[in-house]
């Protein structure tokens, strides 16, 4: 790092630098205020007369593959997450740059698992200079003592795609791993021994990476259908025994917590929707997989049948519960992000209803519109959130990075985006006065749903309203704040941090500056 | 406070070196080696430690002669209350007059009411005498009345913290704390400690506030320790006579005179055995604290020597008995548990034929029973619109100067009269008898954000 680095104060009061691995940047502004002006990025012409007539793109290995798109130091290598913690091939990548003697590449995932923790022993010796993407458990740590060369860069999953738009991440080689390919490059996600789903958060790269390779372990004969990713826009197609582990990929169930305080917030959620009248014919909703989340799911699919009530689409994740909404006829379609169950797999691979949508679609800042602003209702989660209704799901209240943004930031643009918490975990308080960082401005958080009560946004006046009259536990979130801090013995100590060293930067859906994550002292 | 225990039953200290005999005082001079002994003179260790623990400590204390307090805290939240727990530790210490003594604490987010209960009960078991009241957190607005509704009894076991401080949430009608099956022989002292900072410490949310103890002899250390803190009722297991509801009785008096306190405790003898049952009305008469009568019937069908069935046929007798002679001294009838958490439908089962047959409430091993029963002891809709209409017919009658009441052509008697508008009270007190019109909600009435 060189140079003396500046901080400006942004829009929600926090410290923020102005340049960032040698990059100028924007703090952030307030949602919605930032609007870049320019032309889009886009990636060097190509001319088909340079690629093979026959179609047939594959080459002996990835080494050679990499050598091939010239790989050098300093080179941003993208990869996807669509193998979560059973994907074998981004490792398999970096490796082979470090036999090949490079150094210092940025290293640009979609998102990181723990499985990627070797990945620290090639920042260690210089192979990755440092990570743009989520960083999460192991990785995060890391990155928080300060042990990253370059300040890590979280961005959400349209947030990553508006700065692979805009040009503040240029791709040098785009590696995607396929459960099927055919030699041309076309790649599918929803078949083959390693199906994921589909192949979406790998598009972008797809389309503005310099150079492309597919990697698959279930190669057919031209044509690969259906193709996630064209072939027209690929390399190189490699061929290798296993791209991922499929019991890690998917996690074949996915569990609906069974802990009674939970539960009761997966209720309250049901029932806030209930109340307010989100839940209406017509109506569309996106949970993920959390154990909360899900039991949500249960509960609102009993008021749907119980008020004869069906959405016209539900947003995943998806997982066996948004199936069967599906197959019961409660949804008319799933638009599918990712899919965390085997169920989720294989419906998107049968049903026609169950729509793969990628972060362009969904999530993309630069295009003429997205979905997430369409979404009657969102549920999330978060680590804290506090009493301007900011919330945090990248650092834990001691300061330490330890998970990605995903698509978070994008969902609440939601018309109601709801958090789903429990009011504190053990003896860790969940709402706070502050936030250890910022990754949601409270603009946009509208309910906060806890064991202990539920919370509407003062700015949400027709929430309020809404619900004026129901018997659920409507409170300030000042009043939770003070309840669960008079159980736990008072305010909880601020985390030890090193406010002159920052280790990440949180970037909003627009590409400024929301937050800094800090070094946290040992 | 003055304790009288001479001989802990259970309980002994854990830690393999056992406290050495009481400190007398010795003589001034003494060679090295032995003062070199003394140097270590009581260790014990309380609380519990494992990877699966939550909102739990362990805390060994090893009091010493000299050499200050050295704390030792590893704790998974010691990022945000490292400080509060050693101020904690140091505040029971200094409750007990201690100065010198390591005490090294292993902490996996317990509160600090656990916190301070755990390192208590290591104290003791290291032979010190002594208490350490935590701060009140929590006083309940108001008595619970003798007639309360007492649908629902969420069973929380005594020494675990984990589950008691969010009970509340799920609003049961009653908790009960228990010190007795649920909580290991040697951590009766353990738990004893626990339920009473937990009664100063956690607001159940308007749930009564019940503890079981253990049977007589260890039921007089159990109520020492939670009496001062006015629970609501107490239960007393395993009741085969009279004599022994007023045993307990007259020491809850003592306790309480002794301290001023005169807000009633009041008592549920839990019969559970064929002895038990047999006793029935002279145990509901035994004092005037008694307010209702329950049966444990695990242990009453082991007494019976017969398998317990989800339909009860082989309680029935026991069950019918004891809902007699509950009503027969004016007091609530209350049934067991249904022990199967997964079999809903089994507990609705049970429970509106346990409504049926007199029953007024049961208990819960789980914040998920508490719904179902709620529902199955309240009267239905068709119950509450005849009596709506019993009831009027009666007021009309009554204001007209008729003593003969009828609805349609029939007559109707005094005692459904009665019923009736004891259906409507408990439909009123449940909730159940609709105050006014609903109305009718337009559709879409939220409208969104608004965006830049």
């Amino acid at each position: 790092m060189s140079g003396k680095r500046e901080f400006v104060k942004n829009k929600v009061g926090r410290r923020v630098p102005t340049i960032v691995n040698g990059k100028e940047q924007a703090p952030f502004q307030g949602a919605g205020a930032y609007r870049p002006r320019g032309v889009k990025h886009a990636p060097p012409i190509r001319s088909c007369r340079d690629y093979p007539p026959s179609g047939d793109k594959r080459v002996k290995d990835l080494k050679t593959a990499l050598k091939k798109c010239g790989l050098r130091d300093g080179m941003v290598i993208s990869n996807h997450h669509h193998f979560r913690n059973g994907d074998k091939v981004a490792l398999m990548v970096l490796q082979a740059a470090a036999e090949l003697g490079v150094k210092d590449l940025m290293w640009f995932p979609s998102a990181s698992f723990p499985c990627q923790e070797p990945v620290i022993d090639l920042m260690d010796r210089g192979v990755v200079h440092h990570i743009e993407g989520s960083m999460n458990g192991p990785l995060g740590k890391y990155t928080s003592y300060g042990n990253m060369k370059g300040l890590g860069v979280l961005r959400s999953h349209g947030g990553r795609w508006q700065a692979i738009q805009d040009g503040d991440v240029h791709i040098d080689i785009a590696v995607i791993a396929a459960p099927t390919a055919d030699p041309f490059g076309n790649a599918d996600g929803s078949h083959g021994p390693s199906a994921c789903g589909s192949l979406y958060f790998a598009l972008a790269d797809s389309m503005y990476a310099d150079h492309v390779i597919v990697v698959t372990d279930n190669l057919v004969p031209f044509p690969c259908v259906p193709w996630h990713i064209q072939g027209n826009n690929v390399d190189y197609v490699v061929e290798i025994d296993s791209v991922g582990d499929p019991s890690k990929i998917v996690s074949g169930t996915t569990q609906i917590t069974k802990s009674p305080d939970r539960l009761l917030i997966s209720e309250y959620v049901a029932r806030f929707m209930r109340d307010a009248e989100i839940m209406r014919d017509g109506f569309s909703f996106q949970a993920g997989a959390g154990g909360i989340a899900l039991a949500f799911v249960e509960y609102l699919r009993n008021m749907m049948r119980e008020a004869g009530v069906k959405a016209r689409f539900v947003r995943g994740g998806s997982t066996q519960f948004l199936v069967d909404m599906l197959r019961e006829g409660l949804t008319d379609y799933i638009l599918d992000g990712q899919t965390f169950d085997l169920a989720g797999v294989q419906s998107m691979a049968s049903d026609p209803r169950h729509v793969a949508t990628s972060p362009f679609t969904s999530y993309n800042y630069h295009g003429k519109g997205n979905f997430a602003s369409m979404v009657d209702a969102v549920i999330l989660g978060a680590t804290e959130v506090d009493v301007h209704f900011n919330a945090n799901v990248v650092t834990h209240s001691d300061g330490l990075l330890l998970h990605g943004i995903g698509g978070w930031q994008n969902c609440l643009d939601s018309k109601c985006s709801i958090l789903a918490l429990p009011s504190f975990r053990d003896r860790i308080p969940v709402v706070v006065d502050e936030v250890t960082t910022v990754v949601g401005p409270g603009d946009l958080i509208d309910v906060v749903i806890t064991e202990r009560g539920i919370s509407i946004n003062p700015k949400r006046k027709d929430l309020l309203k809404a619900v004026k009259g129901s018997d659920l536990p409507i409170r300030p979130i000042e009043e939770i704040k003070d309840e669960v801090e008079r159980l736990l013995g008072g305010a909880p100590e601020k985390p030890r941090l090193n406010k002159d060293k920052p280790v990440a930067v949180v970037k909003w859906v627009d590409g400024t500056i929301i937050d800094t994550v800090w070094e946290v002292e040992k | 406070m003055s304790r009288e225990s001479k001989a802990r039953p259970t309980g002994k200290p854990k830690s393999k070196a056992r406290a050495k005999p009481a400190g007398k005082p010795r003589s001034r001079r003494k060679p090295e080696a032995i003062r070199e002994k003394e140097f270590a003179v009581k260790n014990a260790g309380a609380g519990r430690r494992g990877d699966d623990i939550r909102s739990d400590l362990f805390v060994s204390v090893t009091v010493k002669k000299s050499g200050g307090i050295d704390l030792q805290v590893d704790s998974k939240v010691g990022a945000f209350y490292g400080a509060s727990i050693r101020e904690t530790v140091g505040s029971v210490l200094s409750s007990f007059g201690i100065k010198h003594a390591a005490v090294e604490v292993e902490d996996k987010g317990g509160l600090p009411f656990v916190i301070a209960a755990r390192v208590e009960t290591a104290l003791r078991r290291a032979g010190c005498t002594g208490s350490a009241l935590p701060k009140r957190l929590f006083t309940p607005k108001t008595r619970s009345a003798r007639d309360r509704l007492r649908r629902s009894r969420l069973y929380l076991p005594g020494n675990e913290p984990k589950f008691a401080v969010n009970a509340g949430i799920h609003h049961p009608d009653a908790v009960i704390l228990d010190l007795e099956d649920s909580v290991h022989p040697d951590e009766k002292d353990s738990a004893r400690l626990l339920v009473r900072n937990s009664l100063r410490c956690i607001d159940f949310l308007g749930a009564e506030r019940m503890v079981r103890i253990n049977q007589l002899p260890l039921a007089y250390e159990d109520l020492d320790e939670i009496v001062p803190e006015s629970p609501d009722l107490i239960l007393i297991p395993k009741v085969e006579t009279a004599g022994q509801v007023r045993e307990v009785d007259a020491r809850i008096k003592k306790i309480q005179k002794a301290r001023g306190i005169k807000d009633p405790v009041w008592l549920m003898p839990i019969l559970e055995s064929a002895l038990g049952i047999e006793n029935a009305f002279d145990i509901a008469a035994a004092a005037d604290t008694v307010v209702a009568l329950t049966i444990g019937l695990e242990d009453y069908t082991a007494d019976l020597g017969v398998p317990r069935t989800k339909q009860g046929d082989e309680t029935l007798y026991a069950r019918l008995r004891l809902v007699n002679a509950a009503r027969a001294a004016g007091l609530q009838a209350i049934d067991s548990v249904f022990g199967d958490v997964g079999d809903m439908d089994g507990l609705r089962a049970w429970a509106t034929r346990s409504r049926a047959l007199g029953f007024e409430g049961m208990g819960c091993i789980h914040p998920r029973q508490i719904r179902p029963i709620h529902e199955a002891y309240a009267p239905t809709p068709q119950e509450i619109e005849k009596a709506l209409k019993i009831v009027a017919a009666f007021e009309e009658a009554s204001a007209k100067g008729r003593s003969v009441v009828s609805l349609g052509s029939r007559m109707i008697d005094p005692p459904v009269v009665l019923r009736a508008q004891r259906v409507v009270a408990t439909a009123k007190r449940v909730g159940l008898i609709p105050a006014g019109g609903g109305g009718e909600k337009a559709a879409g009435k939220t409208g969104g954000k608004k965006r830049e």
